[in-house]
């Protein structure tokens, strides 16, 4: 709880007024002072993030603000160079990919990561291949892979065998999505899963993060689309120019007020008029 | 991103149906997790789907073959023999035995100039094992060079992977400095004469009838019996299975074409008549071997699985925790140790091996040899079994224009022209198949 400062003083005040929040739990995951330098960029300086179970989490911000590096450091893509991660209430390294989904995060990126050339069992099992005798156990995977399918209630495949090059934009996702939870997962990282979607897509994604949350994960859900932000979030985190500039409850939240954090690092809206907001 | 909004525009209904299924959604029988057998014509709709994808299959290169085939056998009634169809293994099975090495890092997406003249070494490497004052047992003579070849490729492979050098580039390197080791050992126009009996076998021996029978046979029954036992268990447990037709229709056809070989094999294929050469030469068991080998290798471990991965998309595979640098190294160090075999037969062939090793030529061929057969240069798809079929054809073609006394000029030209045409095939269904 050490380490506020004044976007947490903003955190506070819409708490108090919106209700709700994150109260005293244990964040699954928390950042305490993350840094994160390329050469002579800082991409990130001194992030403060908590991320708690049973909600999505939005991180928004403009092109360049730091959220790409954010969950990339998160999810052992590019280890930080300074401060502190926090699991569950412990602190933890992430330096690999495998440290990562080892905690139980998964991510789902941006342009999906999946492989074209293999088909949908094996890119939902890539680098976790159940064997047996040391060989590939393709039936199992199978059968597994199709259950959690089953389980997000995507049906439209033809077929679990095809490759991922002959599925839709909408499919790719859902196959990304449901490479990230079968694997008891505790955090989903969604980046972008609306961006190249067509309204019909989005809202099925969108509907597919709510139940991730509901189902008790925990979802880091980034995005350049305030509608989906505000459809989804539970809490929205703003990053200005490689810091965070503000952590609010969702609930209530004037738009307006988001829209001043991402553009200008800061809001001369005060409380009184989020609580406006709120009652409106 | 961009073309995968275009899809969706085409296809919004279908995708309308996962958010809307208490409402909206259809019969579950179109559903894919109830699995379950596929009907015989929707298994070849969804053949004719992924030729169309890119996915070729063998059957437009089995046919390849057959028109080349017929086409030599027009011009010259000797191509169709027996004796001539035996050289013809024999010759192709060099081709054959470098491609299939040369998938291994086409299917990462890289190259790999160098594996002819590695295999040159490595024939070298045998020869001076086994000529001197102290012979090496043959086995060691065998095990050495393979060895020896797959630690070049271990060291290009890691100047490639390490420090992040074209592969281009650094086999181009090993192309000319490899030449170099091979003239520098020999020695100016020298020659290492191999006369181990064992060792030269391996490339020109032939089995006798019975055993070769015995061995098409057991090798037929065996995948019979591994086909029908993997696809029964796949239709008995409810996941996407081949309907029994089509496996039965398989194992046909690996048991026609073993008997078809064991025949022509068998033949009596002696010009003259007091003496008799017949049986499968030995060396169609040892490219057999290989394309088990290589065939397990990429289908049935994380090792092969991870080739795929990093051939289609190596970002998506480091984010998988594959660790990509190594994989991508035991590609190189599979390639070259598999010229290391086909460098023993060829040494085995010729009785010893001397300054004539055209590397090149037979790094091109292989690579021909893999790209007719139906792998991508592109990286992400390909099978071993693609280096034996290619092989065939780049030996057929080699074969049947040296039947028709044609130039080794010409050979080039029609080579060079066969590539050519298999590598646009293969850029226009790769183009294809980004397209959707």
């Amino acid at each position: 709880m050490d380490g506020i400062e004044s976007e947490q003083v903003v955190a506070a005040d819409a708490q108090a007024s919106g209700g709700g929040g994150a109260g005293s739990r244990t964040p699954l995951l928390e950042l305490r002072k993350m840094s994160k330098q390329f050469g002579p960029v800082q991409a990130l300086s001194e992030i403060d993030l908590k991320v708690y179970p049973g909600e999505v989490t939005a991180v928004v911000g403009d092109n360049g603000a730091g959220k790409s590096v954010t969950l990339k450091t998160i999810s052992g893509i590019h280890p930080p160079d300074g401060g502190e991660i926090l699991w569950q209430g412990k602190p933890v390294h992430i330096r690999t990919p495998k440290d990562a989904s080892a905690l139980g995060i998964e991510t789902v990126y941006q342009d999906l990561a999946l492989c074209g050339n293999l088909d949908v069992v094996q890119n939902m099992f890539l680098g976790r291949e159940r064997t047996r005798n040391h060989l590939l156990d393709e039936n199992s995977m199978e059968s597994a892979a199709a259950a959690t399918l089953s389980s997000l209630s995507v049906t439209t495949l033809r077929s679990v065998r095809q490759s991922v090059a002959s599925l839709s934009g909408g499919q790719r996702q859902a196959v990304a999505v449901a490479k990230a939870v079968m694997w008891n997962s505790k955090l989903v990282i969604m980046d972008e899963p609306t961006a190249a979607l067509g309204v019909a897509q989005t809202a099925m994604v969108l509907e597919l993060t709510r139940r991730l949350a509901s189902r008790g994960l925990g979802v880091i859900f980034v995005s350049h689309n305030f509608n989906d932000v505000f459809e989804v979030a539970d809490q929205i985190a703003v990053l200005y120019l490689g810091r965070l500039v503000a952590s609010l409850p969702a609930k209530g939240l004037d738009r307006q007020v988001v829209v001043d954090y991402v553009t200008s690092g800061a809001s001369s809206r005060n409380g009184s008029q989020l609580a406006h907001a709120d009652g409106a | 991103m961009a073309e995968d909004t275009a899809v969706e525009k085409d296809q919004p209904l279908a995708d309308l149906e996962p958010m809307l299924p208490a409402d909206g959604g259809r019969p579950d029988s179109a559903s894919f997790a109830s699995g379950g057998v596929i009907a015989f014509g929707d298994y070849a709709r969804s053949y004719v789907a992924k030729v169309r994808s890119g996915d070729s299959g063998l059957l437009p290169v089995v046919i390849g073959l057959i028109v080349i085939a017929a086409a030599f056998q027009i011009s010259n009634s000797h191509f169709l023999t027996a004796l001539n169809l035996v050289n013809l293994l024999e010759q192709g099975s060099i081709f054959m035995l470098l491609a299939l090495g040369v998938i291994f890092v086409l299917v990462i997406g890289e190259i790999d100039l160098s594996v002819g003249y590695v295999a040159g070494l490595g024939g070298i490497i045998a020869g001076k094992m086994l000529t001197g004052a102290h012979p090496w047992p043959t086995w060691m003579a065998i095990i050495v060079p393979i060895i020896a070849c797959g630690a070049i490729g271990f060291l290009q492979g890691s100047l490639i992977t390490r420090i992040g050098l074209p592969s281009f580039i650094v086999t181009l390197a090993g192309f000319l400095g490899w030449n170099g080791v091979m003239l520098i050992i020999l020695g100016n126009g020298g020659t290492i004469p191999i006369n181990n009996n064992v060792f030269d076998d391996f490339a020109n021996a032939n089995l006798s009838v019975t055993v070769g029978w015995v061995l098409i046979a057991a090798l037929v029954v065996l995948y019979a019996a591994m086909l029908w036992q993997k696809d029964g268990r796949r239709r008995k447990s409810g996941l996407v299975a081949p309907p029994v037709g089509l496996t039965i229709l398989k194992i046909v056809v690996v048991a026609l074409a073993g008997i078809a070989l064991a025949l022509i094999c068998n033949t009596n294929r002696s010009q003259i008549a007091i003496a008799s050469i017949q049986g499968i030469p030995w060396v169609v068991f040892v490219v057999l071997a290989m394309l088990l080998l290589c065939t397990f290798i990429l289908t049935r471990t994380r090792l092969g699985r991870y080739m795929y991965a990093i051939g289609g998309n190596t970002e998506a595979a480091r984010r998988a925790g594959v660790n990509t640098a190594l994989i991508r190294t035991l590609s190189f160090t599979l390639c070259s140790a598999m010229g290391g075999v086909a460098g023993i037969i060829y040494a085995g062939q010729l009785r010893g091996v001397s300054t004539n090793v055209d590397g090149g030529q037979l790094v091109l061929y292989a690579i021909a040899a893999a790209v007719i057969g139906g792998t991508s240069l592109f990286g992400g798809r390909g099978k071993a079994v693609h280096a034996v079929i290619g092989g065939l054809v780049v030996a057929s073609i080699a074969n049947g224009m040296g039947l028709l006394e044609l130039s080794a000029a010409s050979e080039y030209v029609v080579t060079g022209l066969v590539l050519l045409a298999a590598v646009t095939v293969d850029a226009l269904t790769h183009r294809r198949a980004s397209a959707t």
